[in-house]
């Protein structure tokens, strides 16, 4: 098999939780090297999160780690003290990429900040990511996954009118911010090439989301003077049918904004007498004025019917309607199973768990797994009595001391 | 490399149309790539089409002067060049491959079966460009049982799993929309990647590649807690609404009219610290929100609490002094509080950029900072056709006269 298009790019990941971990995650598939440095005895906070493997809350046996951690190099070192920043720097002598997301009171304190590094480590690129971001008055806040989806504008829309703002499931926050972060990096990666310098790649949660996802509202405040809304089940300022209602076995999202989409979806419901009335003929009207009624008229058909039912009707006459699937639902669907998305893992217990597949496919660099996630501390006599050449003794005195 | 602009020798051939494709390009475009958007007047873009937001009454319509003034257009299609051709005929389809032989890259979001129809499929390209690197990026993949699923965002996303989990309870009656296009711009973050990452490999090894984002297949990828949690737990995930591993973490209403404030505490120093801002009230000391656990397991009288005292604050002076002891909390914002936000104006999220049929106008701005190739807004997006003639005559070497005949003959439209 071909190697990957990042094959001999190292990269050493001090970060935990999402962002970062998933952010190198991307890279490792890619092909670069990532190891991972995490804290002596206790590791990525995501070790402690679970759900676990086993009955028993074992750090090496948590999903929220396995999922962001597969195909890196582990092992455990204590930036904070001064043997194991010096060791750190070992290691970043040979390394591309430094990917963290560490708060700004930890980089200070451990002088891990970028300009703390520039200057010995000019080549290197830092990838520092952040809820707020590096620079402006709230660089130093804290923050989590609830306060970047706050801040990024998203959580603003979502939910009910009168209720509290929801935040998105699953850490999609962080997520994206990884992927765009690993997006930054390689440009950053493209540039080193032509110049020999690095950078620092300076990526916030809450931003990459503010201004892709939320930032073309911008027209909407601008020219009609709606700053926000939360509309439930319903998709607001657009063309009705665009929502999501209940059927006979759980939920459908129907979108169906064309025309002709819309008017094949009439001709199957068949109701002469309110589809005559011309108060159903103004699709903007019906979505942003009375949806409830709206809706009213389309609720039954569904109700009707199941899942599979709508599903099959709908792709036959070309309506853009699908059932809103559960996560088992999901894994057992046809075209990505029929497409080999999912890709089982052999963790060093045995036991085997399914994740999701690559986010692309790449004709001639196939993303790849070689790995599970590590167990902690798992190279750690490979990196540093191999790689960095510790004496024996030396490195178990570290290990006594809690620096490794 | 002119002005920092790391992408300034790649060039790029957009067929992207509404919204995924033409995102990632743009991504591609900050960065100094030239992106050239290729359209065919009888079938614009989709973000061109309808009622604009601004100047309505402009006579014209669809036809007219409309597909110019789509602000959400403009943002996504900033900084990129403009061309007009027919690709229903044979002229027009060698004139797009004369394109491509001096091209880097060509990204599309046809439906499956178009590129091949139009002769532009991976095999015909490489024959033209040994080394191009092409993207299609399908609602739900090339092939397999669905590949022809009309689907837009919120589609993808009651695909992926993703829209299963939006709701406040499992009890209640699911919300699942989140009114901006999630999956679109995850496939186009995505596909931006994947295009650096075959630039990096062609540029190390002189080789091009085919590329396919599945925007279904993109957004699943990122929820592998949710697959793992089905595993274990032997059922998928259900709503928790703003739930997390600790409490309190929720969203509370503020003094003013839909005023929120987000309030995360993950550990036992920033509990103690939000009980001294919270002072004086009877329940803050009480057994049953002493300790994490504790609060997960009397959650909702916790956060009745919490809205109670919350509902008569200032949400932005509690967010300072709340943040003043590193209490993680943050306004819930919509477009405007971003808009006037000083730390998004310092970040420069939204740009300024002057169109020549708008005026001065707010398009948003960069996602991430980068410190020596910060990438920038530079030019507005184009009109329909503006740079025909610097790509035929200049850059194709057609001549004038050749030109006005594909003019007269509608190939170039």
């Amino acid at each position: 098999m071909l190697g990957g298009s990042l094959e001999g790019i190292k990269v050493i990941e001090l970060a935990e939780g999402v962002s970062g971990p998933y952010c190198a995650r991307l890279l490792s598939q890619m092909g670069a090297e990532v190891i991972k440095i995490e804290y002596p005895g206790r590791g990525d906070v995501s070790r402690s999160q679970g759900p676990f493997t086993d009955q028993f809350e074992d750090l090496d046996k948590s999903g929220a780690f396995l999922f962001a951690n597969y195909n890196k190099k582990g092992i455990t070192l204590d930036v904070t003290n001064p043997e194991g920043r010096a060791i750190l720097l070992r290691l970043l002598q040979e390394a591309d990429i430094l990917i963290e997301n560490q708060t700004s009171e930890f980089l200070k304190n451990a002088s891990l900040r970028y300009e703390d590094l520039k200057q010995e480590f000019p080549s290197l690129i830092v990838t520092s990511i952040s809820p707020y971001g590096r620079t402006g008055p709230y660089k130093d806040y804290q923050g989590s996954d609830l306060t970047s989806n706050a801040f990024s504008g998203l959580s603003f829309g979502t939910g009910h009118e009168s209720r509290e703002p929801l935040t998105t499931p699953l850490s999609q926050a962080g997520v994206l911010a990884g992927v765009g972060a690993a997006f930054a990096t390689l440009m950053a990666v493209l540039s080193k090439s032509m110049t020999g310098v690095g950078q620092l790649v300076d990526v916030s949660e809450s931003q990459v989301i503010g201004v892709l996802l939320t930032g073309y509202h911008l027209p909407t405040y601008i020219y009609r003077g709606v700053a926000g809304w939360r509309s439930g089940n319903r998709m607001r300022l657009g063309l009705f049918p665009n929502c999501v209602l209940p059927c006979k076995d759980g939920y459908i999202c129907i979108d169906a904004p064309q025309m002709e989409q819309y008017q094949r979806f009439l001709d199957l419901l068949d109701d002469r007498e309110w589809m005559e009335n011309p108060r159903y003929r103004n699709r903007r009207a019906m979505s942003d004025e009375y949806p409830e009624e709206a809706e009213s008229l389309i609720a039954p058909w569904f109700m009707q019917r199941t899942k599979e039912e709508i599903l099959e009707i709908c792709i036959e006459n070309r309506i853009p309607c699908v059932p809103v699937k559960k996560f088992d639902e999901v894994m057992k669907d046809e075209q990505l199973i029929g497409r080999n998305f999912f890709e089982p893992i052999k963790e060093p217990d045995g036991q085997v768990f399914t994740h999701p597949g690559h986010p692309f496919r790449m004709s001639e660099t196939p993303l790849d797994v070689k790995r599970p996630a590590p167990t902690l501390g798992q190279d750690n006599e490979d990196i540093f009595l191999g790689r960095l050449r510790l004496e024996a003794d030396e490195f178990r005195r570290l290990q006594r001391d809690n620096v490794i | 490399m002119t002005n920092n602009l790391p992408l300034s020798n790649l060039r790029v051939i957009d067929f992207g149309t509404a919204w995924a494709a033409p995102m990632a390009t743009q991504l591609l475009a900050d960065y100094g790539a030239e992106v050239i958007k290729v359209e065919t007047r009888t079938r614009l873009d989709g973000l061109r089409l309808g009622r604009p937001m601004i100047g309505e009454d402009l006579a014209g319509g669809d036809r007219g002067l409309w597909p110019e003034l789509q602000p959400v257009f403009h943002g996504i299609n900033r900084n990129k060049l403009s061309i007009t051709v027919d690709m229903k005929t044979l002229e027009g389809i060698k004139i797009v491959k004369d394109l491509i032989s001096q091209s880097d890259v060509v990204v599309n979001n046809y439906s499956p079966g178009v590129l091949d129809r139009l002769g532009l499929d991976y095999e015909s390209l490489k024959e033209v460009k040994p080394d191009i690197i092409l993207i299609s990026m399908p609602a739900v993949g090339d092939v397999g049982p669905m590949k022809d699923v009309l689907a837009y965002a919120p589609i993808i996303q009651a695909l992926s799993g993703l829209m299963s989990l939006v709701g406040y309870d499992e009890d209640e009656q699911l919300v699942g929309e989140l009114q901006a296009p999630w999956s679109d711009v995850v496939a186009a973050v995505h596909a931006s990647l994947a295009i650096l990452s075959a630039v990096i490999y062609r540029n190390n090894t002189g080789r091009g590649q085919y590329v396919e984002v599945s925007q279904l297949e993109a957004t699943t990828s990122m929820l592998g807690l949710g697959f793992l949690q089905t595993q274990i737990h032997g059922s998928s995930p259900v709503p928790t609404g703003n739930k997390d591993l600790y409490s309190p973490n929720n969203n509370y209403r503020c003094f003013g009219d839909d005023q929120w404030i987000s309030i995360s505490i993950q550990n036992d120093n920033q509990w103690s610290s939000f009980k001294k801002i919270v002072g004086n009230v009877d329940w803050i000391e009480d057994i049953k929100f002493s300790t994490n656990d504790y609060r997960i397991e009397n959650i909702v009288e916790l956060d009745q609490n919490i809205s109670e005292w919350a509902g008569n604050m200032n949400r932005d002076e509690l967010v300072e002094s709340l943040q003043g002891l590193g209490v993680p909390s943050m306004a819930v914002m919509n477009i405007e509080d971003q808009f006037i936000d000083p730390h998004w104006q310092d970040r420069e999220a939204y740009a300024e950029i002057e169109h020549p049929h708008v005026g001065i106008e707010w398009i948003y701005g960069m996602p991430w900072l980068l410190s020596e190739t910060p990438g920038s807004v530079r030019t507005p997006a184009p009109s329909l056709g503006q740079h025909n003639e610097y790509i035929y005559h200049d850059l194709l070497g057609l001549d004038m006269d050749y030109i006005a005949h594909l003019i007269a003959t509608e190939v170039i439209n």
